[in-house]
């Protein structure tokens, strides 16, 4: 009895036989016991609990998402590196092939969903409340429960490297590869449950959003007075709505089919692996659009708050955001002009597509614009910003090409279009996300990132990402295409893929900059003395950083975008301040852990999905139910913190306005 | 920050000068040995220049307004803070892309049609017909005419267009031969076609471009290109030397597995037929595996248009035009 | 600015003063805000579910179609069945208007018990085809089939667990601006389900016989 325990742990249960999965296992172990022993011997478990794993503060979710997200790009980098020094040396075999599908699989999962997704929900917490004036979002308990169901899922995805086996079938798991008939092992269930939980949380943010901004502005905030990233997260918001669902659905009868035998995508039974693919693309699409569009956002708050100068045409902005949120949605088919789909339906998706690059390219003039006559300064969020400019527009060229039906053709899955969507992907999202993480910083945590280490970062990113990414377009045109674990010698591919591997290393060594920053910056500590780091123009630079638990003592009445600049200019003109009025108690939630019990049923019920265990399936599930139940009874939710306690907050904190 | 971008500067386009000057033999996809190839090449070219007549000043205009409006002592450039709208710059930069776009949308559409992949090639010549079949790992290429097959290696005369109809025994692959032209993918229960042709002899990389699974890396071929009376001598030598592929023997094939360059002098009857419809069930309702004729497929789009409650709907009539234009091939047999 | 501010009472419920019920009910309108937009997430689910089902509509592989298999009769008691709770769900509402907890539990309590009639229609329709050898893997058609028309079976089942819920809240707390809002939520929730089925009936059903 306890033999077989014993070989199933070893055979089935724990990956065993590799030394790079031995080695991980070994430093998550390790690194697991420092974290208890650190908890316990500081005696802080009460406090990870209290202040923490049951917060429903928006800030500190913004936190939380935000360490997790940056834990995740470590990942998803350490999977690159791997990947490229196979293809870098393909004759040495340094992975095995199914290792290396392993691993392309989740690089690209984690990249996109457990690294820019929680990135970008970080800075919607963060960010959204403190620019539209508001206490907290609409619902803070959901958007704990977003937070949590996020993180246990993404724990369900990445502990399938160790335990019973990695997905392999491509990041968008086209059947009927991912099919139990393609995909016998377990990693394809890790997937979809992984995937399923953190999805719920991400649809449940959406709506929290939406609802939010819609609803929670400050009194005179009309719609077209919101700062521009508000309205960005808006329309990722809207979009996150329309798409997840489909989502939702399509792992749901993949699952199905997997588990029940049933036959959607199979390729018996009357199965049709087509609609999959049109399924997942119909999500895939409006995803990108989903992570690129805050990204704009953040691009239009920096560019005006280091030119000292208002937004260049707000409505366009605006209705450019918009539009392409909608137009995202009709794009989808560009995946797969090559499936013969015909003439007709490939010359309309290949418009479509490129519709889309005209409010892009609205925006980047405007963005130009905005600097034009402006007094332009350089810390670190500016050069993100300036360098997210030209590395989006060539990306954006080349995605026009791609769109251009009969050409994709020949760039279908080569590394053309590998690097095209690195480089919007890396070049739009991540510069956009780290540009938004070096401007709010102060705001989180109360001091400035260290500027020179950051500039060292900055550059090694760029320079990085430069000499990985520009020789990849040149292997698509000499016909290497994506996932290719090795190839032959002769094709004379070596040479570009190892320029392309040392590019992607300055990338890491870049990363370890970052770390390097952040760890000096820690440590130096040196508090901001305002709130209001950069000279800033929204809302959130009127208060404390970090804000106060309540955000705004007093809510705000705003009357233009800028309401913050505004206000400091007609200060400096000699305008009176704004007589005071009387504090009065503010309404909050209170902290529950049901959010963080629920995700952690549905871990368990998700695991027992993935095994077949009926044992842990059901608890997980009566689980889920009854926190649900729990919840729906508790009324006590909400408590006031009283004046005094406000002045006494006040005070410590200079009281700033 | 001045000092940076004039390292970077000329670094980069030191970096793309290295990487395009070098449009030799390498790039397949620029050095096109065939009719469709040669378009595609040609439409490539003529996108990247309608593009570069935007992104070019673009990319100028950036370093021109970063560097002429950075804060600096003694910068006396125009400090406009409120200055943030303009009618008719909006007008000029919505306009532009537009025309662009317009002029993009009407190259693509137009040579969408005319590099439809199963649009035959017009010649004196009529096309020969090869059958594609990926498995795993390696593909099968049966000649109906010829009544030959080879695994991983095609052989073709030049200058004849060439027919291939495609489909998957398992996981979807995408056959790709760049000199040649685009590719497509091959599908389990579809037969898809794509017209080829070589216009020089040589030999030709092929490869299967969407990944199936542990060894696709496995699934190139080389693409030999001859003349005609060395391609019909090349078809006698395999039908005279070559074993003959039987039923078992093709079983075997599909077993995963990876394989060196074989052929056979000959193939079971209508092989290609049965791999497409081995998943299609007795009574052949599954219409959307190309199973059902043209006139069928007409009426069920009519009716998926009429179920307009989701955005789905699209996705539907698609799928529904793709069968259209394979399935009439299919039931021309 | 006044309206984001609130009396002094500390736990919010009390309904001392103005400020305080006009704080609580924003708060509530909010939610049921939420809850329209987590229709319209639901619209979509269902609407991809429908878009499915259509493609496979004759995706029956050879084996057994819908025509052969679907027993009307029993689907038209379904319907009748969840069109009337309907009707009771909206007679509750009115009651609570009216102030009459007793009447609103009772109304909720004929809804549930509706729906569990539903269910049990619905869970006897499946087991029979079962029975009859038409499972979920029979083919694309009867995947489709089972899913579709399971999701808004399992949707009804986790309406029944929540209006039973609500009916115990309802007993211990009486009519408050919160059970209000909750109240008004699943209903629209309940109605919602309705408005699914008649698509179920007229797309799966009606077209599956005809």
């Amino acid at each position: 009895m306890f033999q077989n325990l014993i070989d199933f742990l070893l055979n089935d249960f724990f990956i065993t036989g590799d030394p790079l999965i031995l080695g991980a296992q070994v430093s998550i172990g390790l690194s697991m016991v420092a974290v208890v022993f650190a908890l316990t011997y500081f005696k802080k478990w009460r406090w990870l609990w209290t202040e923490w794993l049951t917060t429903v503060d928006h800030k500190r979710i913004g936190i939380m998402y935000i360490i997790a997200s940056i834990l995740m790009l470590f990942r998803g980098g350490v999977d690159a590196l791997l990947m490229r020094v196979q293809l870098a040396v393909p004759q040495v075999e340094f992975l095995h092939a199914d290792h290396y599908n392993a691993i392309f699989t989740t690089h690209g999962v984690i990249m996109i969903l457990f690294m820019a997704m929680p990135l970008m929900f970080g800075l919607f917490n963060i960010v959204v409340p403190l620019q539209i004036g508001a206490r907290d979002v609409a619902y803070p308990f959901l958007n704990s429960l977003s937070f949590w169901m996020f993180f246990f899922g993404a724990m369900l995805f990445n502990v399938s490297f160790v335990i019973g086996g990695s997905p392999d079938a491509g990041w968008l798991a086209y059947p009927p590869l991912s099919e139990l008939s393609g995909s016998p092992g377990l990693g394809q269930d890790f997937y979809i449950w992984g995937i399923q939980i953190s999805g719920i949380g991400s649809l449940a943010t959406g709506i929290n959003f939406v609802v939010t901004i819609l609803k929670m502005r400050a009194p005179g905030m009309k719609l077209m007075k919101m700062p521009m990233f508000v309205w960005s997260v808006l329309s990722s918001c809207i979009t996150i709505m329309f798409a997840f669902p489909i989502l939702t659905v399509t792992l749901f009868l993949l699952f199905i089919d997997r588990y029940f035998g049933a036959h959607f995508f199979t390729l018996d039974g009357g199965g049709n692996p087509m609609m999959y693919i049109n399924l997942i693309w119909m999500w895939g699409h409006p995803e990108v659009y989903i992570v690129i569009l805050p990204a704009f956002g953040i691009f239009s708050e920096i560019v005006s708050a280091f030119s000292k100068k208002k937004l260049f045409g707000y409505k366009s902005m605006v209705f450019a955001l918009m539009s392409i949120s909608f137009f995202s949605f009709f794009t989808w088919a560009h995946h797969f002009f090559t499936m013969g789909s015909g003439a007709n339906v490939n010359a309309f998706f290949a418009v479509t597509t490129m519709l889309i690059a005209i409010p892009t390219g609205v925006k980047v003039f405007n963005w130009l614009f905005t600097m034009f006559r402006g007094k332009l300064t350089f810390p670190t969020p500016m050069l993100w910003t300036i360098a997210f400019i030209p590395c989006f527009v060539v990306g954006g060229m080349t995605g026009v090409m791609l769109s251009v039906a009969p050409a994709d053709f020949q760039f279908h899955n080569s590394y053309f279009l590998i690097a095209h969507f690195h480089q919007v992907l890396i070049g739009g999202v991540v510069f956009g996300y780290f540009a938004g993480l070096y401007y709010w910083w102060p705001k989180m945590f109360g001091f400035k990132l260290h500027e020179g280490l950051g500039k060292w970062a900055f550059w090694l990113w760029n320079i990085g990402f430069y000499v990985c990414f520009m020789p990849q377009y040149a292997l698509g045109l000499m016909g290497m295409t994506r996932r290719f674990n090795e190839y032959n010698f002769d094709m004379g591919w070596q040479p570009l893929n190892v320029v392309s591997t040392v590019g992607a290393f300055i990338m890491g060594l870049a990363f370890l900059f970052q770390v390097w920053q952040i760890a000096h910056s820690i440590k130096f500590y040196k508090k901001e003395p305002t709130g209001d780091s950069w000279d800033g123009r929204t809302l959130e630079w009127s208060i404390p950083s970090p804000a106060p638990l309540y955000n705004f003592a007093r809510v705000p009445v705003v009357d233009s975008e800028d309401a913050w600049w505004e206000e400091k200019q007609r200060l400096a003109n000699g305008g009176k301040p704004k007589p005071l009025a009387p504090l009065e108690p503010i309404h909050m939630p209170k902290n529950s852990a049901i959010p963080f019990l629920i995700s952690v049923s549905f871990f368990v019920m998700g695991f027992g999905f993935v095994w077949d265990w009926k044992w842990m399936i059901i608890p997980g599930a009566i689980g889920v139910a009854i926190c649900m139940l729990a919840r729906s009874f508790s009324y006590d939710t909400d408590y006031y913190i009283p004046v005094d306690e406000i002045e006494r907050t006040e005070a410590a904190l200079g009281g700033t306005k | 920050m001045r000092r940076y971008i004039r390292v970077l500067t000329p670094l980069l386009i030191m970096l793309m000068a290295v990487l395009l000057s070098g449009c030799g033999e390498q790039y397949l996809v620029l050095d096109p040995k065939g009719p469709i190839g040669e378009s595609q090449k040609d439409l490539i070219y003529i996108t990247t220049i309608l593009c570069l007549v935007i992104v070019v000043p673009v990319l100028i205009l950036t370093g021109y307004i970063v560097w002429r409006y950075r804060d600096k002592k003694g910068n006396n450039a125009p400090y406009q803070p409120n200055w943030n709208h303009s009618t008719k710059l909006e007008i000029i930069w919505w306009s532009i892309p537009i025309v662009i776009i317009a002029i993009l949308a009407i190259v693509t559409a137009k040579y969408t049609y005319e590099l439809e992949p199963s649009k035959p090639i017009a010649s004196a010549k009529a096309p020969i017909t090869i059958e594609v079949t990926s498995l795993d790992w390696k593909w099968l290429f049966t000649y109906p005419e010829e009544g030959i097959s080879t695994v991983n290696y095609l052989q073709i005369p030049e200058g004849t267009p060439i027919q291939f109809r495609l489909t998957s025994d398992t996981a979807m692959n995408s056959f790709w031969i760049p000199q040649l032209g685009g590719q497509i993918y091959t599908m389990s229960g579809m037969a898809m076609t794509l017209y080829l042709q070589a216009d020089e002899i040589g030999n030709y990389y092929g490869s299967g471009a969407n990944f199936t699974g542990e060894h696709f890396a496995q699934m190139t071929f080389n693409v030999k290109t001859t003349s005609e009376d060395d391609y019909k001598a090349w078809v006698q030598e395999v039908k005279t030397t070559a074993p003959a592929l039987t039923q078992e023997g093709f079983e075997k094939l599909t077993e995963p597995s990876v394989e060196t360059v074989q052929s056979f002098s000959s193939f079971p009857e209508g092989l290609f037929q049965k791999v497409v419809m081995q998943y299609i069930g007795e009574g052949g309702s599954a219409h959307h595996h190309g199973g059902s004729t043209a006139a069928e497929e007409d009426t069920n789009m009519d009716h998926d248009m009429d179920m307009s409650d989701t955005d789905m709907k699209d996705m539907d009539g698609m799928d529904m035009n793709h069968d259209q234009e394979t399935s009439t091939n299919q039931h021309s047999h | 600015m006044a309206q984001a501010v609130t009396g002094h009472d500390k736990h919010g419920h009390g309904g001392h003063g103005h400020h305080d019920e006009h704080h609580e009910h924003e708060h509530e309108s909010l939610k049921t805000f939420g809850f329209w937009m987590f229709l319209i997430t639901d619209i979509i689910l269902f609407g991809t579910l429908f878009a499915t089902f259509i493609v496979l509509r004759f995706s029956t592989d050879g084996g057994p179609t819908a025509a052969e298999m679907f027993k009307m009769p029993g689907v038209i008691a379904e319907t009748f069945i969840l069109l009337t709770s309907s009707f009771t769900s909206g007679i509750a509402v009115l009651q609570m208007h009216r102030g009459n907890k007793k009447g609103l539990i009772g109304w909720l309590a004929v809804t549930a018990v509706l729906g569990l009639a539903f269910i049990y229609l619905e869970v006897s329709e499946f087991i029979e085809l079962v029975h009859e050898g038409v499972t979920i893997g029979t083919s694309a058609y009867w995947s489709a089939f089972f899913t579709l028309v399971g999701t808004h079976g399992l949707h009804v089942s986790v309406g029944i667990v929540w209006m039973t819920a609500l009916i115990i809240q309802l007993a211990r707390r009486g009519i408050t601006p919160v059970t209000q809002r909750k109240v008004n939520i699943i209903s629209l929730y309940w109605h919602f389900l309705d408005v699914v089925w008649i698509f179920v009936l007229t797309i799966v059903y009606l077209m599956g016989v005809m």
